[in-house]
């Protein structure tokens, strides 16, 4: 397969051969090669964003909703540098995602040049690894290596910086390896004796519950089914974090909602008084576990994780176990089964009642209104329209983002695309583009709030251009809500630039871009004007106004811990004291 | 709301205070990391260092195999039992990381450091360096009427205590190449 052709020409065979059908970007002077190659072919489809932040979570959208990369384009200097917040976000979430940026050519590097910047320099922390290329006949081969980077072990985001010399200049094409020969092969299937360990602590347990997260979302569908069949085989309960929700179905019977600082009160107290955690593909990040030394303080620990580095760095664990998660599951499901399907059944059905103890609590309950559309309500409402759609949500990040956590249901994997790690607000409706993209028949609704959205609104044009029907869901409180919410709880009252003043009218703006826009102020209104967006064939900008100073709950205030919980506006004073405010 | 009746600790443990169930005494390890030799790797491995807040105590890079392209970074560091694991596993996950060996913990190894020391002075000072030099087989590898520059070789320790020791001599320059370290026997 080795052929002559210039660089340009490689990065699009490349592409080709990788497999890739559409790329995310933002032309300039140092892609303009590439852009005349796209140009020139058809196979490959390239959307044109409106900012370069937005080509990155919209190929974060792209990648989650597909299990395949996404890929972005981007020139030298801004472009690359615009790009940044994306690739921090895909890191701290584990996407796979190819960034080429294009750079001055060799000969100018290091000079100040018009649109140099210190590209790999900058990208070195927020990428898995990052190339650049001073060689043409090295240009073919980087980039399938880095297909294989972001893909492998733990998915992540990759750059390569591409001059456009080496874009103009001849070399050899060296096609996708069949076998990749390179020494960065993570370990995925898990050891033997830990697994055996695990399996055989699991038949004792009487207290169990299952913590998964984003790893088994990333490992495909597999691994959410053999997590489907070790969870009701059992009968343990099980949880997840943000990141996974939707491997194992909302409707199923062992699931009590997600944990975490926003979680349910059942999925957190069973994670407290539990006697074995078996954790799958989640790292126990802060806003999990809550104070770290009242975390599951009697619990035997296995936690199942492809980065060896992940395991140990915050939670000791009894039974660690390094590898994909879905196969490492598969596993424990067949060892499981040749042992004879064994469980403590007569304490786990204790457990369970213990649980449903704590479903009592009711802790997503919130008082309704007549007169104000409260924001949860607006999420049950969308929910119960929407379900029997095939469909995805994508986020922004705020309180909005924590009630669709809580009033959503998630069916499948794949299905839930949010701002996890790196909570990065203007997320989610580039994303919802890119998701609408890989998925063009599908319902696509980002549900955002209002100061989210703005930061990257700019992307309607993006939305209108390739008419691509995204709903934006917008639960305008007119406040940067989450903000507002810790102030009231952290700081007296005192407000500090948590309004959003002078908002656009949304109606006008959805009309500016030629998309369609509703308002709806009534909760009387709310399920017809529900139904106008799902049906309406276009992008849409949703205006939901609800209720401004709303509270989410239940809430772990940071530094406390897992049976620390707020549940309402009653139990919240003096919540948070001391150096627990010192916390984000 | 506290249903389980698990006892409150204290709030004032943050979300971020790592407790160590491994124990809190702060070692030093020497580590051998075997990375390809492509531009950017030292900043790679420099700015995970930095990035995490781990420390670095002395720090040795070179080529090791030129045909293989190979480096070897020797790295002396010091943290917790669990820091030193989360250390080993973070370089372990970069891409041109090839191999980390943690020579603290997998057996005896030797340990070396080479360093030049200038010491300015006449008289009674000249004569006691030269013979402290002797004591401690530093070379002499420039001397001038007022200075010699001393080439010593051996653990830190040594390179220490003869700088220490040459300090009221008229010490006024050193360069010390940091350390080189290799696992004992096969
Ligand atoms: C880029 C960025 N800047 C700042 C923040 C801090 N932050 C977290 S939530 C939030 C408010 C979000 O407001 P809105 O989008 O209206 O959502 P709401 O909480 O009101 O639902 C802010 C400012 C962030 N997460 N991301
Ligand atoms: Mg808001």
């Amino acid at each position: 397969m080795a052929r002559k052709m210039t660089g340009a020409q490689m990065v699009v065979q490349a592409l080709k051969d990788q497999g890739v059908d559409t790329v995310f970007g933002y032309p300039g002077g140092a892609v303009l090669p590439i852009y005349d190659e796209i140009f020139q072919q058809n196979e490959i489809k390239h959307i044109l964003v409106r900012h370069e932040q937005g080509a990155t979570h919209a190929a974060e959208g792209y990648a989650r909703s597909t299990g395949k990369p996404g890929v972005v384009l981007v020139t030298s200097g801004p472009g690359a540098t615009n790009a940044v917040t994306g690739m921090t976000d895909a890191l701290m979430d584990s996407i796979p995602m190819v960034v080429l940026s294009g750079q001055v050519p060799t000969f100018l590097i290091g000079n100040d040049a018009f649109q140099e910047a210190d590209t790999v320099g900058i990208t070195r922390p927020c990428t898995k690894h990052n190339w650049l290329v001073k060689d043409t006949e090295k240009l073919s081969e980087t980039i399938h290596q880095a297909f294989h980077v972001a893909t492998s072990g733990r998915p992540g985001p990759v750059l390569v910086d591409i001059p456009k010399d080496v874009q103009f200049a001849d070399g050899t094409y060296k096609g996708k390896p069949d076998t990749n020969t390179s020494h960065y092969q993570p370990r995925t299937k898990g050891d033997a004796d830990a697994i055996l360990a695990a399996v055989e602590a699991l038949e004792k347990a009487k207290r169990p519950i299952i913590y998964s997260g984003g790893g088994v979302i990333n490992s495909g569908t597999h691994a959410s089914a053999a997590l489907r069949a070790l969870t009701d085989g059992t009968g343990f309960p099980i949880t997840s974090t943000l990141m996974g929700l939707g491997a194992y179905p909302a409707s199923g019977k062992s699931w009590l909602g997600m944990l975490g600082m926003h979680g349910t009160y059942e999925a957190n107290m069973a994670m407290h008084g539990c006697d074995y955690m078996l954790c799958v593909g989640a790292r126990f990040d802060d806003r999990i576990t809550g104070r770290v030394d009242a975390f599951s303080p009697n619990s035997f620990k296995v936690h199942i994780d492809i980065d060896p580095s992940s395991i140990n760095k915050i939670i000791h664990v009894d039974v660690p176990i390094v590898g994909d998660t879905g196969s490492v599951l598969e596993d424990i499901l067949t060892l499981w089964k040749e042992r004879g399907s064994k469980t403590n059944s007569e304490g786990i059905a204790k457990w369970w009642q213990q649980i449903a103890e704590w479903k009592k609590v009711d802790c997503l309950r919130y008082n309704a209104s007549k007169t104000t559309i409260k924001p949860q309500y607006a999420l049950q409402r969308l929910e119960a329209l929407t379900k029997k759609y095939d469909r995805y949500i994508t986020t922004e990040v705020g309180q909005h983002q924590m009630w669709a956590a809580q009033f959503l249901g998630f069916e499948d994997p794949h299905r839930w695309m949010t701002s996890g790690g790196l909570g990065t607000m203007g997320y989610g409706f580039p994303a919802s583009i890119g998701v609408q993209i890989a998925h063009p028949d599908s319902l696509v609704i980002n549900v955002a709030g209002e100061a989210s959205w703005l930061m990257n609104m700019q992307e309607m044009g993006t939305a209108v251009q390739y008419n691509l029907p995204v709903k934006q869901f917008i639960l305008n409180n007119e406040r940067l809500g989450m903000v507002r919410q810790w102030q009231q709880l952290l700081h007296g009252e005192r407000y500090s630039h948590s309004w959003s003043e002078s908002l656009p009218d949304f109606v006008k703006l959805a009309d500016a871009f030629g998309a369609k826009g509703i308002l709806c102020t009534d909760p009387a209104d709310l399920d017809d004007a529900i139904m106008e967006m799902i049906t309406y064939d276009g992008p849409v900008i949703f205006d939901c106004l609800v209720e401004k100073h709303e509270n989410c709950f239940p809430m772990i205030p940071s530094g406390k811990a897992h049976n620390d919980m707020l549940l309402g506006e009653a139990s919240t004073d003096g919540a948070i004291t001391g150096a627990g405010g010192a916390l984000v | 709301m506290n249903a389980l009746h698990i006892k409150k600790g204290s709030s004032r443990k943050s979300a971020y205070d790592l407790k160590n169930p491994l124990g809190d005494i702060v070692e030093t390890h020497t580590l051998a990391v075997i990375v390809d030799n492509e531009a950017g790797v030292l900043a790679r491995v420099i700015g995970l260092f930095s990035g995490r807040g781990y420390n670095i105590d002395s720090l040795t890079v070179a080529e090791t195999d030129h045909e293989g392209h190979r480096s070897r970074i020797t790295i002396v560091t010091t943290g917790t039992p669990a820091v030193i694991e989360q250390i080993k596993a973070q370089l372990g996950r970069l891409v041109p990381v090839h191999d980390v060996h943690d020579l603290t913990v997998e057996g005896r190894a030797v340990e070396r450091e080479l360093a030049m020391i200038k010491v300015a002075g006449t008289g009674d000072k000249r004569v006691e360096a030269m013979r402290l030099a002797d004591i401690f087989r530093a070379n002499v590898v420039d001397s001038t009427l007022e200075s010699f520059v001393f080439e010593i070789t051996g653990t830190s320790e040594k390179v220490d205590a003869f700088i220490d020791l040459m300090r009221p001599l008229g010490l006024t320059d050193i360069a010390r190449t940091g350390v080189a370290a290799m696992a004992r026997g096969t």
